[in-house]
């Protein structure tokens, strides 16, 4: 089992919670102006987590904004998801929260529905 | 310049926010958290204050990325210009928010940024999406950290025309301004 990847949110950047049991988790705001260097920790974890994943694997992401730069990064993180998910090694889900009444998250995660074949859940909070 | 004009207006509430100086990160965050404090207090619904701060950030961040010293793939820089920019948030007569931004540019980028701008002006909302959809899919992000979606999810989100000006200071450099109404 790998460790824990738990980042803090700061005024720009979410809190992240990666547990080796399956349960991920991005929440708050993600408008860092370089997000590559934000992500790049993310992408190391699911990396290694891949090689030894738990058998069920939950995304949630409850963002309350994100910009355009942490929207390509976003991608590739559930990509990496796909990939995990294609190879058998464990079923991956995401759930996708959206406040009451903001239709451009909600079509945000729409838009990744539609570029990523995996299975997603919205849910209205 | 009147000044009792511009405090009458901001009096009015008519400019909420101007800044005019050096885009740094630190005064990115204040902004933000100025802005969040403004949405709070202000009556507006979820939905207008989430479209005024994305359209917001994305702004903020293209006069940020774009600002000063420009570096080619290279890493050369092609542009020693100033590195000043100007932003405001303001109300229109028609009593919508409006963000402006302004800042200088070398004259060899205005001719694809005028052609990018205007076939996006262009499109229906079903293009815009489109449009979106496939540059996220595919493009990579740069350096700088943008994947030239920025543009592409103001004209998205905003549901107008974006606005937009050059103006010549010297044979390089050009002030190009951004004045996006969101409704």
């Amino acid at each position: 089992m790998i460790d824990n990847l738990i980042i803090e949110s700061t005024v720009k950047t979410p809190e992240v919670k990666l547990n080796s049991n399956g349960f991920l988790e991005i929440s708050g705001k993600s408008i860092p102006e370089n997000s590559i260097a934000f992500y790049q920790p993310l992408y190391a974890w699911l990396d290694n987590y891949a090689t030894n994943p738990a058998a069920k694997t939950e995304l949630k992401i409850s963002l309350e904004y994100f910009n355009t730069s942490s929207s390509k990064c976003l991608l590739d993180v559930l990509r990496k998801l796909d990939v995990l998910n294609k190879s058998g090694k464990s079923s991956v889900s995401v759930t996708w929260y959206y406040e009451d009444g903001d239709d451009d998250m909600l079509e945000a995660g729409d838009d990744y529905k539609s570029l990523v074949p995996l299975p997603f859940s919205f849910m209205k909070v | 310049m009147d000044i009792f004009k511009y405090y009458s207006e901001l009096e009015q509430g008519r400019i909420i926010l101007s800044f005019k100086g050096k885009i740094s990160e630190e005064f990115l965050s204040s902004v933000y958290q100025t802005m969040e404090n403004h949405f709070e207090e202000g009556a507006e619904d979820v939905r207008l204050k989430k479209k005024i701060y994305y359209i917001l950030i994305e702004c903020l961040q293209n006069v940020f990325h774009h600002t000063g010293n420009l570096n080619d793939e290279n890493g050369k820089s092609d542009f020693e210009g100033n590195d000043n920019a100007i932003f405001m948030i303001s109300k229109s007569l028609a009593d919508n928010y409006v963000i402006t931004t302004g800042n200088f540019i070398p004259e060899k980028k205005i001719s694809a940024l005028k052609d990018r701008i205007d076939s996006i002006n262009k499109m229906s909302k079903e293009e815009l999406k489109a449009l979106y959809l496939d540059q996220l899919n595919s493009t990579e992000l740069s350096e700088k950290g943008g994947a030239g979606l920025g543009i592409i999810d103001i004209a998205r989100k905003s549901g107008s025309k974006l606005n937009y000006s050059f103006h010549s200071v010297n044979p390089e450099t050009s002030f190009f301004t951004l004045s996006i109404e969101i409704k």
